[in-house]
């Protein structure tokens, strides 16, 4: 599995599932960098 | 306390296939491979198909929601024939009525129809009490070659029905985009449908309310009205107003993404808990951009092209009188910017603030009423069962607070929760679309409140990372019940 | 996954490299998980988008994957992802992204 410290990060959130800034302020904390972030919306 | 009251609710929605080529994913893709639009084609179901649907059933109000969680899926497979184009709420009218309605709320003289195509729309509509033959009559028509020339030159774009030409839809300017066919197109449907919707609800209320007993219109919006200075300038509610005769009316729109039709239920209310108007209607037009928005996945597994209605709805809100169904001002849940993006601050923000300020938790409420959406069509191209997801976020709240059991979130979805139903289209799917079904029920006794939470996805405007939503409980009880906290 | 966001994600990796890169997603459906992931390997598999052709060779992790979880604040585990864990089922909308992620 994947250590996120250093690593460089897609963010693909979901509206309704964990949406993009929520995954971003998580992988931070992890170390990582974001390069792209997203929230998704299917309807 | 009392609070304004929801009195009537109409639901409508206008078969398009001929349309759904200029729905936005199916024009981009057949721009880029115009093979695309015959498989769309061979997908295209009748209007007989579309009447005979059972979630279109359930919107226009001849089945209830619930139902269809005992309807064997597909869907698409299980018709009944028997169905009828007139709802309890509102009529599914046929692709050649919404061609006449379009030319009948064309005040720019840009809808070009033929004469039989005109015609037989005016029988149609006028024996569903939805125009007057005169009003139609007064209509202009074109002629094919004049409608073709139009087409070829440019200046227009076909309007098909049955797979012949019936018709065009002129731009408005040479050089704006925000004048371009197409977009006209697209804001003249969500005039028609919210004018079928208005009328419609000015039938049902007719022996006590006329459409000069009307005072102002909201209406629930996401296309952009305007022009090259303005693009969305907006106001579309006036010229709905105006398509519906409420000649004492006036209006404006408002615009929060697919919250915005329940943003505009609320501020309803409070205009007139304020005394500012004593009646004010509620309008939302289709989304012609949505049509087709996930043909792909629907061709490539052989279903029909499920979106391939607009619909509309319209929401009449006034002082109430004992026993009706109130908008309880007291209970407006709001996403605000301090509340963030995670989903738990989500939810407790748009459901467990507002009933805890009620004095109810989440078992008190009979229904709650979140993204609507007819699974059937988004699991195909993935998106999964939306009104499941918000369902189960709130269940899932709820155990995590302890008042449902952990095992229990099932068993509270199917108690609380029902299967979606609604077209795709947006502002409509989102939560108000079940106000039809909740009046019936709290008319009949069968339901003492429900909540209802819309979602409006801001980010997609690319102006914030937000997302929005807002909510907030209808409830017939007087706000005198207190239920017992029994989960 | 959305084909609009593919053309930027597409740019983006142009000018960082995809070295190192990972994504990490936080949809609700197994099949979105899937497609997302695919489209981010291996090239958009609907042959439609302007990742088609492209194999980015890009990753996906979902952000409830108990291992990437487990790095993450604590705190912040709690309140952004908690709920989201106990709606979802995890163990199911995570299950295709192993088998795309060995392949």
């Amino acid at each position: 599995m994947i250590d996120l410290k250093g690593k460089r990060v897609l963010v693909i959130g979901e509206r309704d599932g964990v949406n993009g800034p929520a995954i971003e302020a998580c992988v931070k904390s992890a170390g990582a960098q974001v390069l792209y972030a997203e929230t998704l919306c299917f309807v | 306390m009392t609070f304004p009251a929801i009195t009537a609710v109409a639901n409508v929605l206008a078969h398009a296939p001929g349309l759904v080529r200029y729905g936005s994913k199916p024009l981009r893709d057949i721009a880029h491979a115009p093979v695309t639009l015959e498989a769309i084609g061979a997908r295209l179901r009748s209007y007989d198909d579309a009447v005979a649907y059972g979630p279109n059933q359930a919107f226009i109000g001849n089945l209830e929601p619930e139902a269809l969680a005992s309807l064997p899926r597909p869907w698409f497979e299980a018709l009944d024939r028997s169905a009828s184009s007139t709802g309890a709420f509102g009529d599914l009218i046929s692709e050649g009525e919404l061609l006449g309605l379009l030319k009948l709320c064309d005040r720019a003289r840009l809808v070009h129809l033929d004469a039989a195509t005109l015609a037989d729309a005016g029988a149609r509509l006028a024996k569903r009490g939805i125009v007057t033959p005169a009003e139609m009559d007064a209509l202009t028509t074109a002629d094919a070659p004049a409608i073709d020339a139009l087409c070829r030159s440019g200046e227009a774009i076909p309007l098909f029905l049955d797979g012949r030409v019936a018709g065009a839809m002129g731009r408005g300017h040479e050089e704006d985009e925000a004048l371009t066919a197409n977009v006209l197109l697209e804001n003249l449907a969500g005039k028609a449908t919210g004018v079928l919707a208005l009328r419609r609800l000015l039938r049902m209320v007719e022996d006590r309310v006329g459409p000069g007993d009307i005072d102002f219109v909201l209406a629930g919006s996401e296309e952009a009205v305007g022009d090259r200075y303005q693009r969305g300038g907006g106001n579309l509610a006036k010229a709905i107003a105006e398509g519906a005769g409420l000649a004492s009316a006036t209006g404006f729109d408002v615009k929060a993404f697919c919250a915005s039709t329940l943003y505009a239920v609320f501020n309803a209310a409070a205009l007139v808990q304020a005394g500012v108007f004593s009646r004010v209607a509620v309008v939302a037009g289709g989304s012609l951009a949505k049509l087709g928005m996930k043909y792909r996945a629907h061709v490539a597994k052989s279903m029909p092209v499920l979106e391939d209605v607009l619909a509309g709805i319209a929401i009449l809100v006034e002082r109430p009188r004992p026993g009706d169904p109130m908008i309880r001002l007291d209970t407006v849940g709001l996403h605000t910017v301090a509340t963030g993006s995670a989903q738990q601050a989500i939810v407790e923000a748009l459901v467990i603030e507002p009933l805890a300020r009620a004095g109810y938790r989440l078992g008190d409420v009979d229904r709650y009423a979140t993204e609507m959406h007819n699974p059937e069509v988004t699991e195909p191209s993935g998106s999964g069962d939306v009104p499941r997801g918000n369902y189960r976020l709130i269940a899932a709240l709820g155990a995590m607070r302890g008042e449902i059991p952990r095992d229990g979130i099932n068993d509270f979805i199917a108690r609380h929760g029902m299967p979606g139903y609604a077209p795709t289209q947006g502002h409509i799917a989102s939560a108000v679309c079940y106000l039809a079904h909740a009046l019936r029920a709290m008319r009949a006794g069968t339901m003492r409140r429900a909540l209802f939470m819309a979602k409006g996805s801001l980010f997609l405007g690319r102006m914030t990372e937000a997302s929005d939503g807002v909510s907030f409980l209808v409830d017939c009880t007087g706000g005198l019940e207190r239920a017992p906290h029994t989960p | 996954m959305d084909l609009e966001g593919q053309g930027r994600i597409r740019q983006v990796i142009e000018q960082a490299g995809a070295d190192g890169v990972v994504a990490v997603l936080g949809a609700n459906s197994p099949t979105a998980v899937e497609m997302t992931a695919l489209t981010l390997k291996s090239g958009d598999p609907s042959y439609a988008g302007p990742l088609t052709g492209i194999a980015l060779g890009i990753p996906s992790y979902h952000v409830l994957e108990a291992e990437i979880a487990d790095q993450f604040d604590p705190a912040l585990y709690e309140r952004e992802l908690a709920l989201s864990a106990l709606a979802m089922d995890v163990a199911e909308v995570v299950a295709p992204l192993k088998t795309i992620r060995e392949a």
